[in-house]
């Protein structure tokens, strides 16, 4: 058996409510600390500005997707209608801007809509299907009722006596040490389930 | 001094309970309350009701794939179009469905920007009838073109007749509109469910169950790295679904107003389409989710509040609907064109008056009862009503195509269109289908947004006491705590 620490996810703690976990998200940012989550059912008003976020760059993959729509829809439009095949249909001109703006609008927000799920799956690493944080027990409940902060142990101020004592102090309950390997983790997840 | 007097004191609380908001979620429950109810719906054994209900469904269903087929193996002479009629029942069909779609993007999009929160316990079933009732609308313009196997032709692959589609044709417009429309629709539900989807998998008791809501949910874990993001994602789909959805039934409308058609030449056709797809859409969504409210005891979470908010977005639209029908008669009259003077008279009074009065009384005379309240309040009395607008918005397609071309400017073109046995028993199908689809969803995906639902919870609230669960709201405690960061 390898020596448990090196296998040492991190250090997860329960919170009793979302304001709980607000108010220990800000102490836990304003200690200076990096690697570190907190897990919740919902996303928690305020909790954004708590952890330091800056505004998501999803709307930077949005606008690339808006753009290159756009782009398409007019080399489409033109290419098509006005050198590969030019044809008269009703004595119209071959290329308009009115009778292509609902297909340039189309495509635009076909692609803005594909860039900005493409922007999301790259900004969160999804799909991840596994995560050590799955190794805890409790855990099950981040996706029903559960408020849990999580300190990585690669982050350069975690301790993992210090960073317990941080934890009970700012009212984390049922501490407890997560590791990289499901085998290690006192109580094993993803519990064999059993009806 | 008055306020020290005990009764006034009893008529102030009186008035502060009577303005109190009512909330979102009734009786308090608890967030995990929440999840076991509605997971609860996927997780036990199928009743009884819904194998029958199934069954029966999903026979009616069969009748697509059947009348189809014949369809295409004997030839489109089968429906009951034909010169002058061209258009009939497939297309009637066609917007129809495609108008109860628009709801489910209201609700979703609409009614997210404008921060409605009420929208939370709706908007996953809406969602979901959107997709359906899309996949129900594709069917009939796919074989309207007559030779289905060349549908491909919509689409700008190139060809061995090396010709283009016309981008300037409103029929392929519509192509694309409706195919981004179902695309960003499915995107955007898919979207929403994930983090519905990973509460499925952790409460998940068997393997197959944990692989499939595991894969489904990718992984998602509830981090608020993760949330930060997701938030943004969804702002901007609900953004972008807006125009989409305003813009996706102004299409459909180009392809009757860029005609020179009397009774389609109108430039009142987009807004006047956009609001009745929202008002039939809503009557659709309510004729589905009053049933399932009941049966799954959902009253907490779809409270009456939601149905009386619905039933006056319905009276809104349908008024709506009302004016436009009465300015299209004012606007033919103005003209002073005969065409378009004798479209319109022949619409309420020539041989289809009968659908023009049913549209008229389901459309514009039925909603006007929800001004009661006793009407909104009492859900078998709004399942009734909208029983109307679901009916009507069916003529009212039917009324604008048909009417509009059986009598065509020379008398020697004129005709009367009936539709024959194929032409009915595909639409029933495509019930069958819609309904179908929708028993479906409800068996194995959460039929409520759960993690929107807990969000608008006062306990989601972190500046609330949750203690005993009151909810202080005030100016102060929204602004991100910056006090905090200041002192």
């Amino acid at each position: 058996m390898s020596q448990p620490t090196s296998s040492l996810f991190g250090l997860g703690a329960e919170f009793s409510s979302a304001g709980a976990l607000l108010e220990a998200a800000k102490k836990i940012h304003s200690l200076g600390f990096r690697k570190w989550d907190v897990y919740s059912p919902f996303p928690i008003h305020g909790m954004d500005h708590a952890m330091g976020f800056q505004r998501s760059r999803v709307s930077l993959f949005s606008l690339i997707g808006g753009c290159t729509g756009l782009s398409v829809a007019f080399i489409l439009i033109y290419y098509t209608s006005a050198i590969n095949y030019p044809l008269i249909v009703q004595g119209k001109p071959y290329f308009a801007l009115e009778p292509s703006l609902p297909i340039f609008f189309e495509l635009t927000i076909l692609l803005t809509a594909f860039g900005t799920v493409l922007g999301l799956l790259l900004l969160t690493l999804l799909p991840r299907l596994h995560h050590p944080v799955f190794n805890w027990d409790r855990f099950q409940r981040a996706t029903d009722d559960g408020f849990f902060l999580v300190l990585e142990s690669t982050d350069p101020r975690f301790d993992t006596t210090s960073s317990r004592q941080l934890l009970q102090g700012i009212g984390g309950l049922y501490i407890t040490e997560i590791f990289q390997d499901p085998e290690e983790t006192p109580n094993p997840v993803r519990p064999e389930t059993s009806s | 001094m008055r306020a020290d007097n005990p009764s006034s004191q009893a008529a102030f609380a009186q008035a502060a309970a009577y303005l109190e908001r009512q909330p979102l979620v009734s009786n308090h429950r608890p967030l995990s309350w929440i999840t076991q109810h509605v997971c609860q719906i996927v997780e036990e054994r199928a009743p009884k009701w819904w194998w029958i209900l199934t069954i029966v469904f999903g026979g009616m269903a069969t009748l697509v794939p059947a009348m189809l087929t014949y369809l295409v193996s004997t030839g489109v002479g089968v429906w009951g179009l034909n010169v002058p009629v061209c258009w009939a029942w497939d297309i009637t069909n066609f917007v129809f469905w495609i108008g109860i779609g628009h709801a489910g993007t209201l609700i979703s999009a609409i009614l997210f920007l404008t921060r409605q929160k009420w929208r939370t316990s709706i908007n996953r079933s809406a969602e979901a009838m959107t997709i359906f009732a899309v996949i129900c609308a594709g069917i009939f313009p796919a074989f309207h073109v007559g030779r289905v196997w060349m549908a491909w032709f919509l689409a700008p692959i190139p060809n061995a007749n090396a010709i283009w589609q016309n981008f300037r044709s409103p029929l392929l417009w519509d192509v694309f509109a409706v195919s981004t429309y179902f695309t960003v629709s499915l995107i955007f539900w898919y979207l929403g469910l994930i983090p519905d989807l990973a509460s499925l998998r952790d409460r998940a008791t068997t393997r197959l169950r944990q692989m499939v809501y595991g894969l489904l949910a990718l992984g998602w874990r509830g981090s608020n790295r993760h949330w930060t993001h997701y938030e943004k994602t969804y702002l901007i789909l609900a953004g972008i679904s807006t125009p989409l959805v305003l813009s996706v039934h102004s299409v459909v409308s180009f392809d009757f107003a860029t005609s020179i058609v009397p009774g389609w030449h109108t430039t009142i056709f987009p807004p006047y389409f956009v609001a009745g797809a929202i008002f039939g859409g809503f009557a659709m969504v309510l004729t589905l989710l009053i049933p399932f409210r009941e049966i799954y005891h959902l009253h907490d979470l779809v409270t009456d509040k939601h149905i009386d908010n619905m039933c006056k977005i319905i009276l809104l639209t349908g008024s709506l609907v009302g004016y436009a029908y009465s300015m299209e008669f004012f606007i033919a009259w103005y003209s002073g064109n005969p065409f378009e003077i004798y479209a319109f008279t022949n619409r309420a009074f020539g041989p289809y008056w009968w659908a023009y009065w049913a549209m008229i009384t389901c459309n514009v005379a039925a909603p006007q009862l929800f001004w009661f309240k006793y009407c909104r309040q009492n859900p078998w009395v709004v399942l009734a009503i909208v029983m109307f607008p679901n009916t009507g918005m069916w003529f009212e397609r039917f009324v604008i195509i048909v009417t509009s071309i059986h009598r065509d400017f020379l008398p020697s073109s004129w005709g009367y269109f009936s539709p024959t046995w194929v032409d009915i028993t595909l639409f029933i199908g495509t019930i069958g289908l819609f309904v179908f689809l929708f028993l479906l969803f409800v068996r194995f995906l959460p039929i409520i947004n759960m993690f929107e639902v807990k969000g608008i919870t006062p306990q989601a609230d972190p500046h609330t006491d949750d203690t005993n669960g009151t909810h202080h709201h005030s100016l102060s405690t929204h602004s991100h705590g910056a006090s905090q960061v200041h002192a």
